[in-house]
């Protein structure tokens, strides 16, 4: 009882602001996990049958598909987004000893994701909102079958959270750019290089050619090298959402005054292509790079050592940048009328070349790990390697789907959204914020235990059994021919839906677990006290990052 | 080694991912073990450009081995040159198909021309197998050309073997598509028999 009010031994008031800023983006991403897990489980009990213990309304079109439409949102932006946003406004400061720009920015920044996030979850839930996230023209200006009020709503949270996406960005860049530190003599056409991945490159030529490397100590380490690339899609991202949201808006306030506007002036597949652009670049460019990022981080930090091949992987992450403008068209290979020469090369070649960054992101990152060991086998080096695993299974079953023969009988079907978006995410993706999570655990919280290293274990092991079990078994289900967005409620694919359901309740549980931990080692006085002003107002954090790797290394005996 | 419909294509895909699936999941176990290990010894060394050789061989060959081994891609690629066996054209509004003929029989080895027009939303056209399976599919985009003339959605199929398939929309048009208790109002049973092949209804 002790434990649940104090935790281990936890202490609020000798956090920071930079880390109490941290922390409240991180509680309110686990708490939107778990909305964004029961949301799931519930679609899932539905696909199961009749005979599911959920009562008849989950079943109706209405309501089934207001939760598909919310859980994206929920999930992608009001928990992932927080959680990496969250851990890269700590790292970049940590990384390059400077402080963050704006502390109010920051808080700012959770609490429009949050509310944002509140609102659409709203819309779906009162007026039953139902355009789905691909939010396809003209359905989300269809009035006919979605309440004019529960649209702006949506909209107005999803541009909420765009708002905060935005301050994010901008107070990564301002602290990036910031002149003072390590920094204070670097000029800024130094540090665009350097952030663009370009000094790597450059390094490369200058080997090749037999010259002494361009910068031998590159102005941005590698990993702000990453989050200042993913950060560039970040903004084009929500410059693309943020514009279709008004779009909708637009229309629907016309509709909403007596004089609708005419929804055929937009051409439905040139907003397609551009909304899928748009929204790619959350998979393609902001997650594959930050991921890429986050591995090398956690790789150096985990063994203490320099990266292998460091600028090879500099000078990826800026081919990276190219390569994510350009694959949008797998996601339109099923539709007739969009040009083949486009399907041809930006939605096979183009796309099958992640397939390569992906794979150096791996291969270097595992070749930084084995020429360290040996290693103890630490919850952030078990969570890295969940991670690898998740992508190593998420990336080729997507690029084996971008293909014009394989998507006539894939697309829409389980099998992308379940083998490959599922398992990227809840086992690639959210493996290694956990890795990110366990390692900066320590310097986030002052040193704060761990309540129970066993709870830490169970939560791992059925969060990774089950993240990959539900994401196969539903894999196997759009195999048999089950559409992702379409409902099911007699049964139909019944068997795998009921193991994948099974697969499902882990990863809940899982998340129960991890969180009833947290609370145990916070205490409930430490939660409520991370929501309270820091006595201290720092924006920037002393320990130096090589020290982390001591707790990595086996002992000598 | 080609694949005449989607269940060879599909079991073959199942069968070769989950090979895969279980050597990346044994891998990265068998390395995370050895890292803990004080005289591990890699195995195999892997050069970093024979790694990199064969995942651009991955990502190229695949497209290569499906253009060559599923005979709708290329038919695809090349279907504004290709004279169907026959053609069917119909519409759909406000969730319903329009002009639909009530069952289409095909001959075995034909190939047909769907051509659908959307005057509203976007839908699908998907045709599923009586035990659920994906036959083929397209997504039906709405719009009109200058003259308001409704786009077109057309698909080239040949079928090479016996079955009756249903069809119905394979894209989310908003909850209207279903009836409160779930039913699929876009769901057309027994829409397409192809008759004449040799063998079992596949």
């Amino acid at each position: 009882m002790s434990a649940l009010i104090n935790g281990t031994n936890f202490d609020h008031k000798s956090l920071n602001a930079l880390q109490k800023v941290t922390l409240r983006a991180v509680v309110m991403s686990f708490l939107f996990f778990g909305l964004v897990a029961i949301e799931g489980m519930i679609m899932k009990l539905v696909q199961t049958g009749p005979s599911n213990p959920l009562p008849e309304m989950f079943s109706h079109p209405q309501h089934y598909f207001s939760i598909m439409t919310v859980h994206p949102i929920v999930g992608i932006f009001g928990s992932t987004y927080q959680l990496v946003f969250a851990a890269f406004m700590f790292l970049v400061p940590f990384l390059t000893k400077k402080p963050l720009y704006s502390i109010k920015l920051a808080n700012a920044v959770w609490l429009l994701i949050t509310i944002g996030t509140a609102l659409s979850w709203i819309a779906a839930f009162v007026w039953q909102y139902a355009p789905l996230y691909t939010l396809y023209w003209p359905l989300p200006a269809d009035t006919k079958q979605f309440s004019v009020i529960g649209g702006i709503v949506f909209i107005i949270g999803v541009a909420l959270i765009m708002v905060g996406t935005i301050g994010f960005i901008y107070n990564i860049y301002a602290t990036i750019f910031q002149k003072v530190g390590v920094h204070a003599n670097k000029t800024t056409k130094e540090l665009l290089i350097s952030g663009f991945g370009i000094d790597g490159m450059l390094n490369l030529w200058y080997k090749l050619t037999g010259r002494q490397p361009y910068s031998k100590e590159p102005a941005l380490a590698l990993p702000v090298v990453a989050i200042f690339r993913g950060t560039v899609d970040t903004f084009l991202d929500a410059i693309v959402i943020l514009s279709a949201g008004v779009l909708v808006l637009i229309y629907l306030i016309f509709d909403a005054s007596g004089s609708p506007l005419d929804v055929t002036a937009i051409d439905a597949l040139l907003y397609k292509n551009y909304f899928w652009w748009g929204l790619d670049l959350v998979a393609d460019g902001l997650v594959l790079i930050y991921v890429a990022g986050s591995w090398y981080l956690l790789a150096t930090l985990i063994t203490g050592q320099k990266l292998f091949m460091e600028n090879v992987a500099r000078a990826a992450l800026m081919l990276e940048l190219l390569v994510s403008w350009m694959v949008w068209s797998h996601h339109l290979l099923a539709d007739q009328g969009q040009p083949e020469m486009m399907k041809l090369i930006s939605g096979e070649m183009v796309t099958a070349f992640e397939l390569l960054t992906q794979g150096l992101a791996l291969f270097i990152t595992l070749v930084t790990l084995w020429k360290a060991r040996p290693l103890k086998m630490t919850f952030p080096l078990k969570y890295l390697l969940g991670g690898l695993v998740g992508f190593g299974l998420a990336v080729p079953a997507a690029i084996i789907q971008a293909d014009m023969g394989m998507n006539r009988v894939l697309h829409n079907t389980q099998w992308i959204i379940m083998a490959h978006v599922h398992i990227a995410l809840i086992v690639g993706l959210y493996m290694t914020l956990y890795s990110a999570v366990y390692t900066l655990w320590p310097i986030v919280t002052n040193n704060t235990k761990i309540w129970s290293h066993k709870l830490s274990n169970l939560h791992f092991w059925m969060y990774l059994i089950g993240g990959i079990g539900m994401g196969a078994l539903g894999g196997m289900a759009g195999i048999d021919g089950m559409l992702r967005r379409h409902l099911y409620v007699h049964g139909e694919f019944n068997t795998l839906m009921v193991l994948s359901a099974i697969c499902g309740t882990m990863v809940l549980i899982a998340w129960a677990i991890f969180l009833f931990n947290i609370v145990m080692s916070v205490g409930i006085k430490g939660l409520i006290g991370i929501f309270l002003p820091a006595e201290d107002p720092s924006a920037s954090y002393g320990i130096e990052p090589e020290t982390i790797a001591e707790d990595h290394k086996v002992e000598e005996k | 080694m080609t694949f005449s419909n989607s269940l060879e294509l599909l079991a073959f895909h199942q069968t070769a991912y989950t090979i895969y699936a279980a050597i990346i999941i044994s891998v990265v176990a068998w390395f995370g073990y050895n890292l803990t290990r004080e005289n591990a010894k890699s195995v195999v060394r892997i050069p970093f450009y024979w790694y990199m050789a064969f995942l651009v061989a991955g990502g190229v060959g695949h497209h290569i081995f499906t253009y060559n081994a599923i005979p709708w891609v290329s038919e695809d690629i090349s279907r504004h040159n290709i004279t169907p066996d026959a053609s069917y054209e119909f519409e759909i509004k406000d969730h319903k198909w329009i002009g639909l003929p009530k069952k289409i029989t095909i001959q075995c080895g034909q190939t047909i021309e769907f051509n659908v027009k959307s005057h509203d939303l976007v839908y699908g056209f998907g045709l599923f197998r009586q035990d659920g399976s994906l036959v083929t599919q397209m997504q039906v985009n709405p719009g009109t050309d200058a003259n308001g003339i409704l786009d077109s959605n057309e698909m080239l199929w040949t079928f090479n073997h016996n079955g009756v398939f249903n069809l119905t929309s394979t894209e989310y048009s908003g909850p209207e598509q279903y009836t409160e208790d779930g039913k699929d109002l876009m769901f057309v049973p027994n829409f397409v028999e192809v008759v004449g092949c040799k063998g079992d209804n596949k």
